[in-house]
């Protein structure tokens, strides 16, 4: 086992590629500094707590799915379905909620029926070796697919209030923050120790880097892979649960689109899109520099698809140079 | 090299914006009413926003904010509300996404005093003070039967036109017709039938050459549906029967304008997006200035659309729907 856990370190390219990532999250945190500021000058009521606070709640959900998405992007894997996935989810809730069942079940069923489609993505991954996007893309349309055929125009709109509560309320009346935004920073910390602190999380670089040496090594590949489209199954279902509660609706359109805003978190962050590289603290920065640039924006009422094209400068810059500092530094 | 290319972007999008939004902050007691639509980039919207202006316009001491999201969903939706209660806005006209999934964020925005109305498509009671409706039932089956009758010179057998058998609002529309028609000017008039095409085209165009086969002394056409009205016409002007038979009812400008121009309609109606606009904020201002509560039983004062009462079930009906012909269909055709 040891040597497993050593294999990441003895590659000769692991100091570099650290060092680089060192200097990813501090430009990111430069960003976040010249966002704030330039906020601060746009607009008088950006600098508010209560408001950038309630401003997280409009992406904690998509956070804490960008978090698994993060790890699975490390290990060459990516998963569209993650909207979709919240749709059935949800779809589940408003379903039991109808029947009368309370929160604590319609929780345990989001939870379940997250983790079950997303252990059915990774089955088709491991089990009939298909590239993730294509499989992806398929439950992506299957998934909404079932919510569009259940609820047609209509929607479910009868939630109890406990639900409601927890997608709508602070945490405490001395810690106001919204309850999505506290769970996305607790599970930051989980998924940074486990990325950077455990044998588990070395593994997803080593898969990453190089998948074939990696199985040579001993890594179970495929196993792992079922666990990380679980785990984002996982997320996609806790993320239904604070969306539906604190929308207090569910139609079949209901998250449309998330699944490239939670990748460009992700990818914003500084997780390389071919794998092998990124940290949790990368996605933690790139969610506060594109959540607060799209609140600050809007407060000055700046149109969504100006924001939009951005947010998308942004992501090819975020891929262009880490990409052009390579081929300079190769050339040299 | 990175961080300052985006150092720049940020400025110029910074330059670009505070030219636009600083002159509100100097104002003392302007009121800021945000008007926030489905999506961005619809004609029927855009519409809606040029008659606030000329609200505003009136008023004087009224900003209009005009604001949604890029894509019709509710979650989009809901994070333009917030950066609005974030921006203390007096007052929101809003044509919701999601009649229930915006319930929540419009209550926070009541709960500091931000005056919360919907339009168009309502916010369900619990989100929002009062929903104006472009018209109403009584007002859309009037308007139905007075313009063929105008066409037709109040004589002559008419038909109507419908979509499903099971539409509801298609079904009130033609019982309030059907009242109308009992009216002591419209004794001249019969109707010979109601037929059903379904909203869909081919349908709706074999119904109406059925009416015409049917009934040889037919002279009007009443299609209180977009789809069926634009197929009626379409049924007339191949049988060549402009000029004999008129069609008349509810459609959209920009697919009733070859049916204006061949003759075969001679007028239709639907509501007027400017008008709806105008009201809302006009509306919304007076509940912002407090002159009102908008409860039920209030009395609204909006301009050239006359007074508005609140119904009991705090909704407004706006106005007769508005009349379309040859002189002002151009126009029209191109905003929606």
């Amino acid at each position: 086992m040891s040597v497993i856990v050593d294999a990441p370190k003895a590659s000769p390219k692991a100091k570099p590629v650290w060092a680089r990532f060192m200097r990813w999250e501090t430009l990111l945190a430069l960003l976040c500094v010249v966002m704030m500021v330039g906020n601060s000058l746009l607009s008088p009521y950006f600098l508010d707590f209560g408001n950038l606070s309630d401003a997280t709640a409009n992406f904690s959900e998509q956070a804490i799915i960008a978090l698994a998405m993060a790890l699975l992007i490390i290990a060459r894997d990516i998963d569209l379905s993650v909207a979709s996935v919240i749709a059935v989810c949800s779809l589940a809730m408003g379903l039991l909620a109808a029947q009368g069942f309370g929160t604590p079940v319609l929780m345990v069923a989001a939870l379940a029926l997250g983790l079950a489609c997303g252990m059915f993505n990774g089955w088709l991954v491991t089990k009939f070796a298909l590239p993730s996007i294509v499989v992806t893309i398929g439950t992506m349309s299957l998934f909404r697919g079932l919510a569009d055929i259940v609820l047609g125009d209509k929607a479910l709109t009868h939630y109890p209030p406990l639900l409601q509560a927890i997608g709508q309320n602070y945490v405490a009346s001395w810690l106001p923050i919204p309850v999505s935004f506290a769970v996305f920073l607790i599970l930051a910390l989980v998924f940074a120790f486990v990325l950077h602190a455990t044998p588990f999380g070395r593994r997803l670089y080593a898969m990453g880097n190089n998948p074939v040496a990696a199985r040579f090594s001993g890594i179970p590949v495929n196993r792992i892979r079922f666990i990380l489209f679980a785990l984002t199954g996982l997320m996609s279902g806790l993320a239904a649960i604070l969306l539906t509660g604190r929308i207090g609706s569910t139609r079949p359109n209901i998250a449309t689109g998330w699944e490239l805003s939670v990748i460009t978190m992700a990818i914003l962050g500084g997780v390389s899109i071919s794998g092998g590289s990124g940290t949790i603290g990368g996605v933690v920065l790139a969610v506060l520099l594109l959540g607060f640039t799209q609140f600050g924006l809007s407060l000055v009422n700046v149109p969504e698809i100006v924001i939009n094209i951005l947010q998308g400068v942004m992501l090819i810059v975020a891929i262009g140079v880490p990409l052009l500092l390579q081929r300079l530094r190769g050339r040299r | 090299m990175f961080s300052r290319r985006h150092l720049l972007q940020v400025g110029g999008a910074a330059a670009l914006v505070s030219s636009t939004s600083l002159p509100s902050l100097a104002a003392g007691k302007e009121l800021r009413i945000a008007l926030v639509v489905k999506a961005l980039g619809i004609g029927f919207f855009d519409a809606c926003h040029e008659g606030g202006e000329q609200a505003a316009k009136q008023l004087g001491n009224v900003k209009v904010i005009y604001t949604g999201p890029t894509k019709t969903t509710a979650e989009e939706q809901i994070a333009v509300i917030e950066s609005l209660i974030a921006q203390k806005v007096d007052a929101m006209a809003i044509s919701a996404n999601d009649t229930n999934a915006l319930v929540p964020v419009c209550k926070k925005a009541m709960a500091r005093g931000i005056k919360v109305i919907s339009f168009d498509s309502g916010i369900a009671p619990a989100g929002r003070i009062l929903q104006i409706n472009p018209s109403n039932n009584t007002l859309i089956g009037a308007k139905c039967v007075q313009m063929i009758a105008k066409t037709l010179n109040y004589q002559g057998e008419i038909a109507i036109l419908s979509a499903t058998a099971q539409a509801t609002n298609q079904n009130i529309w033609i019982g309030k017709m059907k009242e109308e028609l009992k009216k002591p000017a419209y004794a001249k008039m019969k109707l010979v039938a109601t037929v059903y095409g379904d909203d869909v085209a081919d349908k709706s165009y074999r119904e109406m050459q059925g009416l015409i086969k049917a009934h040889p002394n037919l002279k009007g056409v009443i299609a209180p549906t977009t789809v069926g009205i634009v197929a009626a016409a379409k049924a007339v002007v191949d049988a060549k029967l402009t000029g004999k038979i008129f069609v008349s009812g509810l459609g959209l400008p920009s697919e009733m304008k070859a049916a204006v121009a061949s003759g075969a309609t001679d007028t239709f109606a639907i509501w007027n997006p400017i008008d709806l606009g105008y009201t809302a904020i006009m509306v919304a201002a007076q509940i912002a200035e407090g002159k009102t509560t908008g409860k039920p039983g209030s009395v609204l004062h909006c301009g050239r659309m006359g007074d508005l009462k609140v119904t009991p079930n705090a909704t407004v009906a706006m106005a007769n729907p508005y009349t379309f012909d040859k002189s002002n269909i151009d126009k029209f055709a191109k905003i929606f």
